[in-house]
């Protein structure tokens, strides 16, 4: 009986406590939904510290029309059920702005419906294609299609004559997509897929699938995973006696994937944005001049490599401010303002958005990269 | 399937199979001495690589692989000291509940102290690319390592306990604790060298595995898991039946790949685990009798 | 009507829930019925996992299992959408015969989907059917190989959810729709609807509560404390020990299961992660908290601790937190926090600090 007295009292207590939150009156409140520590947190945690970075930069300067930004960052640990209650949070409680991120498309798919019924705009950092097909009004990604970058995989299959491959892919929603958009559209370059194989994320040791796919007699393999098993496949390929090349996804985007795989990295092929090979671009190239800021200040502050998927929050953060420039605190203005951004650089490519396209990038925002001595340089024919 | 791709699969599922035998290894000797299961024993694994490969940036490699040794079995020592042995009501659910939050806490401070990332040791040697061919299959000259090492730790162990003094207090404390207090031997203090001990190979086994493997906060919870069952496959406390059994899951778990999609591959231990247990919880090498009677 | 006085602390809690919302809407701060109802279900899963592991002293390291059922059972039968698959058989055989539900989704699309109830219904069957299929070998068991076995449970579903394409992989299931059940009212995410489903979650939830102190202070109820005092003593007193140990490992696999499937509709969507072994960890961590088999212990500390997590306050130090309770509480309190011991031994703290207070004031 006392126990539950004692509880109702916390109870009541408690939503007090809670009662007494003060709102702060002259600033843009920005939330953001990111994995900084869990099973994505090598996309949430650069996402994070890239957004607190340019935010911090952009409040320096004045912020934006004398209003500075306000970042409220919330760790969803990888979990959809943490990203639904953050986001209810984030709109109904701190009454946010817009919301960027989550980092993975599970939990982007899941607060879809209810940012777009708040009318609240997400900018998100995940790659999933139906995070922006069917369109919803409020919901925009920034990194590129899945499908763009497996075009740009078989064209320089075609490019190279390889006609059979075999594609081994991790089990996370990443993997999952790519796979698909491989298999779809390896036909239209005449690209016979003699294997596909999925692996688990959190595998160690890959040498029982490549085995498999070596008998298959491939004349090359495309590894479409995040992290370690990047890495894991090209030394287990070179290990294998496995000499024919290996071609990876965007995910590859962080040198220290190259590092990691060392001497058995060297010849990897794969597309990205131009973010990783900023420092040798033509002085002429729109991006250019950003990314190499973008790269300095970040590797400067953090001393760590910059990713790509920092990147990506990078171009969400950015965007967004865009459109709050034109738009003002309007969020219906905003979003049509983002909605009609064309020809804007970022580090994924150039953005042009419409109606039908929320994600605004194409083909031209990759290129191909390749590791030659332990760095990414242009892929040359 | 050809020999030479049978035999591929059999070397990748004896290399993985000795890294689970250390780890149930590890199990058993803590087990032997104290009946508790320590889940927090893949946690060794992990920190045994972590902190190799952060020596390993300022010093060269044997010798930060020998510090790490070293500083794990001090976080084995301090885990007994401090949380096991003030455990008031030993009761198999306590203690089961304490390894499991040890195991958690141990995780999340390594993700603070190290970050996220994925990271190994240099190998041993050769490179990332290096290929040894044995008979049509390839394997990675880590993979000798791997598997000499982990014969000298069981052959290593197999001498302690046979021979040396602290060993057969162990093995006194295991057979009848108070029956051994009677005689001279510190319970106490034979548990902590437990600890000890199962931490220090544990710390060996990440650091030669790391290469091939690489080190990540949470690598340590599915080599746990894996290590758990190859302790019950061969019967627990008993190391021969350990290694055994590592080997077995081990193969199975490769061979798996050419019949089932690999993402179910982590299912096979886990299946076999819950087998032995539904038909024969004592394990291959276990007696049943013997089990029954234990306390725990 | 006289009220047995079993029943006094439901009505105490039925209390505290209205005051509460009343508090929370007066205040302003409306939106914290959101965590509190999914509190609310996750609360369902615990207190029948304090039945399981308090009253038979069974651990189950796997539960999260048995709430992934539950859950994704009921998202896949209802993210069909029969609307598309008109003309078919089974289709229009749901469609006609009232079994279905019919709105616009977010894109202005129609959706007809099959009706919540049945999903309901066949998540129980099935997970009736696993429970009592699994509980039969591995409640032999005991100590570490149970806590083994019900491990590699948890972790043989979170496989099965993680690996199947109908489950979603890795990005699970999205837009579940509402659950319409009485009347107007219906279980959605909608934060329109946020005072009602916050109601249904914890009428749901009284009504677990209320079936619980009826069993436990049934004859079924005293064979179970038999068994939790001493399983031989029990069992010579001719008490079919086995029979007990899986009925109730069922009650509790059948209490998470709709804690699941409600709170899934609620969301709108479940995840692997809902499966995952650190789920099954945390509500063993709140059920040693409250106290092996303190029913209102382990559902007080089950919503203080999920609320405060699924607000963010742990931060990132979320799952450390729950490792450190474990370890804390194993190591001073192994019975539990709320435990009348507890209370008792603090109330007489107090009453010695006053009473010296007064003395040194005289």
């Amino acid at each position: 009986m006392k126990r539950l007295l004692i509880a109702g009292l916390c109870m009541s207590l408690m939503s007090f406590a809670l009662s007494c939150k003060q709102g702060a009156k002259d600033t843009i409140k920005i939330g953001a939904i990111f994995s900084v520590t869990g099973p994505a947190s090598f996309l949430g945690a650069p996402e994070a510290k890239t957004v607190q970075m340019v935010i911090d930069q952009i409040n320096s300067t004045g912020g934006i029309n004398g209003k500075k930004l306000e970042l409220v960052l919330k760790d969803s640990g990888g979990s959809p059920e943490k990203a639904i209650s953050f986001a209810k949070q984030l709109i109904e409680e701190d009454k946010v702005f817009a919301i960027l991120g989550p980092s993975t498309s599970g939990e982007t798919l899941k607060i879809k419906p209810i940012c777009e019924k708040a009318k609240t705009i997400l900018m998100s950092c995940a790659a999933a294609e139906s995070i922006v097909n069917p369109v919803a009004k409020y919901v925009f990604k920034t990194p590129q299609k899945d499908s763009q970058v497996c075009h740009w995989i078989f064209k320089t299959m075609k490019e190279k004559g390889i006609s059979k491959i075999g594609i081994v892919s991790g089990n996370t929603g990443f993997g999952k997509s790519g796979k698909a958009q491989l298999e779809k559209i390896a036909t239209e370059y005449g690209v016979k897929v003699l294997i596909s194989e999925v692996y688990d994320k959190k595998a160690t040791d890959l040498t029982g699938v490549l085995t498999k796919v070596k008998a298959k007699g491939v004349q090359a393999v495309i590894n479409w995973s995040i992290v370690p098993a990047q890495s894991i496949v090209a030394k287990n390929m070179k290990q294998l006696n496995m000499n024919v090349p290996l071609f990876q996804s965007h995910g590859f985007g962080n040198i220290k994937y190259a590092k990691e795989a060392g001497k058995a990295g060297e010849g990897i092929i794969f597309p990205c944005g131009r973010l990783l090979v900023a420092t040798s671009l033509d002085d002429s190239n729109k991006q250019k001049a950003l990314l190499v800021k973008y790269k300095t200040d970040y590797e400067t502050r953090y001393k760590e490599d910059v990713s790509t998927f920092g990147g990506h929050a990078y171009d969400a953060i950015t965007l967004l401010v865009e459109g709050i420039k034109i738009g003002g605190t309007d969020s219906e203005k905003v979003r049509d303002a983002i909605e009609n951004l064309k020809n804007v650089p970022g580090t994924g490519g150039i953005f042009n958005f419409s109606a039908e396209d929320h994600n605004g990038l194409d083909m031209d925002s990759l290129v191909m990269l390749t590791v030659k001595d332990g760095k990414f340089v242009l892929y040359k024919k | 399937m050809s020999f030479e791709q049978l035999l591929q699969y059999l070397l990748s599922g004896v290399t993985m199979g000795s890294i689970y035998a250390i780890v149930a290894i590890g199990y058993n000797i803590i087990y032997n001495t104290t009946g508790i299961i320590n889940f927090a024993q893949g946690e060794f694994v992990m920190l045994g690589g972590m902190t190799a490969i952060s020596f390993n940036f300022f010093m060269p490699l044997p010798l930060a692989i020998f510090l790490s040794v070293i500083i794990v079995s001090f976080v084995g020592a301090f885990i007994d000291i401090v949380f096991i042995r003030n455990l008031k009501k030993p009761s198999v659910l306590n203690m089961i509940i304490v390894t499991i939050g040890l195991s958690t806490v141990i995780r999340e401070v390594a993700l603070h102290i190290w970050d996220e990332k994925v990271r190994s040791l240099p190998y041993f040697t050769g490179d990332e690319s290096s290929s040894i061919n044995i008979f049509g299959a390839y394997i990675s000259p880590q993979v000798l390592w791997v598997l000499g090492v982990s014969a000298v730790i069981v052959i290593g162990l197999t001498f302690f306990f046979k021979y040396t003094l602290p060993g057969r207090s162990m093995r006194a404390c295991s057979a009848n604790i108070t029956a051994a207090q009677l005689c001279g031997v510190n319970a106490k203090n034979m548990v902590t060298l437990s600890f000890m001990l199962s931490a220090a190979i544990g710390a060996i086994a990440g650091t030669v595995v790391s290469p091939i493997t690489m080190t990540q906060y949470d690598g340590g919870t599915s080599l746990a898991i894996k290590g758990f069952a190859v302790a019950i496959l061969g019967g627990l406390g008993n190391s021969t039946g350990a290694v055994v059994g590592g080997i077995v899951i081990g193969v199975l778990e490769a061979l798996s790949i050419s019949i089932l999609p690999s993402a179910y591959k982590d299912a096979i231990a886990i299946a076999l685990l819950l087998l032995i247990l539904f038909i024969k919880p004592s394990g291959l090498f276990g007696s049943s009798e013997v089990s029954a009677l234990k306390e725990y | 009507m006289k009220i047995s006085h079993k029943y006094v602390p439901v009505i105490i809690l039925l209390g505290g829930v209205i005051l509460f919302q009343l508090i929370s809407t007066l205040s302003g701060i409306e939106y914290i019925l959101t965590q509190m109802t999914m509190a609310g279900y996750y609360a369902m899963v615990i207190i029948g996992l304090t039945m399981l592991m308090g009253y038979t002293g069974q651990i189950s390291l796997g539960h999260a299992g048995f709430f992934a059922i539950g859950g994704y059972t009921s998202a896949v039968l209802t993210t069909q959408n029969l609307a598309a698959l008109k003309g078919t058989g089974l289709a229009d055989f749901i469609m006609n015969s009232g079994l279905s539900v019919s709105m616009t989704d977010t894109y202005g699309q129609e959706l007809v989907y099959l009706s919540p109830w049945i999903s309901l219904t066949l998540a129980i069957l099935i997970t009736i059917i696993v429970a009592f299929l699994i509980g039969i070998p591995i409640l032999k068991l005991k100590g570490h190989y149970l806590a083994m076995a019900t491990l590699g449970f948890g972790t043989i579903i979170y496989r099965i959810v993680l690996g199947a394409g109908i489950f979603g992989e890795a990005d699970g299931i999205s837009e579940v729709p509402a659950f319409p059940v009485l009347g107007g009212l219906s279980i959605s995410g909608d934060s329109a609807l946020r005072i009602e489903n916050y109601y249904i979650a914890w009428f749901v939830l009284g009504v677990g509560v209320l079936l619980l102190i009826n069993l436990v202070n049934s004859r079924a109820g005293r064979a179970l404390r038999s068994i939790h005092g001493s399983e031989d003593a029990a069992s010579a007193m001719g008490v079919d020990t086995a029979r007990y140990k899986l009925a109730i490992f069922v009650l509790s696999a059948v209490y998470a299961a709709v804690g699941g499937v409600l709170l899934t509709h609620f969301n709108g969507g479940i995840g692997p992660s809902e499966a995952s072994i650190m789920k099954s960890v945390r509500y063993v961590a709140i059920v040693a908290v409250g106290g092996m088999a303190n029913l209102w212990g382990a559902l007080i500390m089950g919503v203080l601790l999920n609320f405060l997590s699924l607000r963010g306050y742990f931060g990132s130090y979320d799952d450390a937190f729950f490792g450190v309770i474990l370890i804390v509480i194993m190591l001073f309190f192994p019975d539990g926090l709320l435990t009348r011991d507890n209370f008792k031994g603090l109330k007489q703290k107090i009453q010695r600090l006053i009473a010296r207070e007064k003395r040194t004031a005289e």
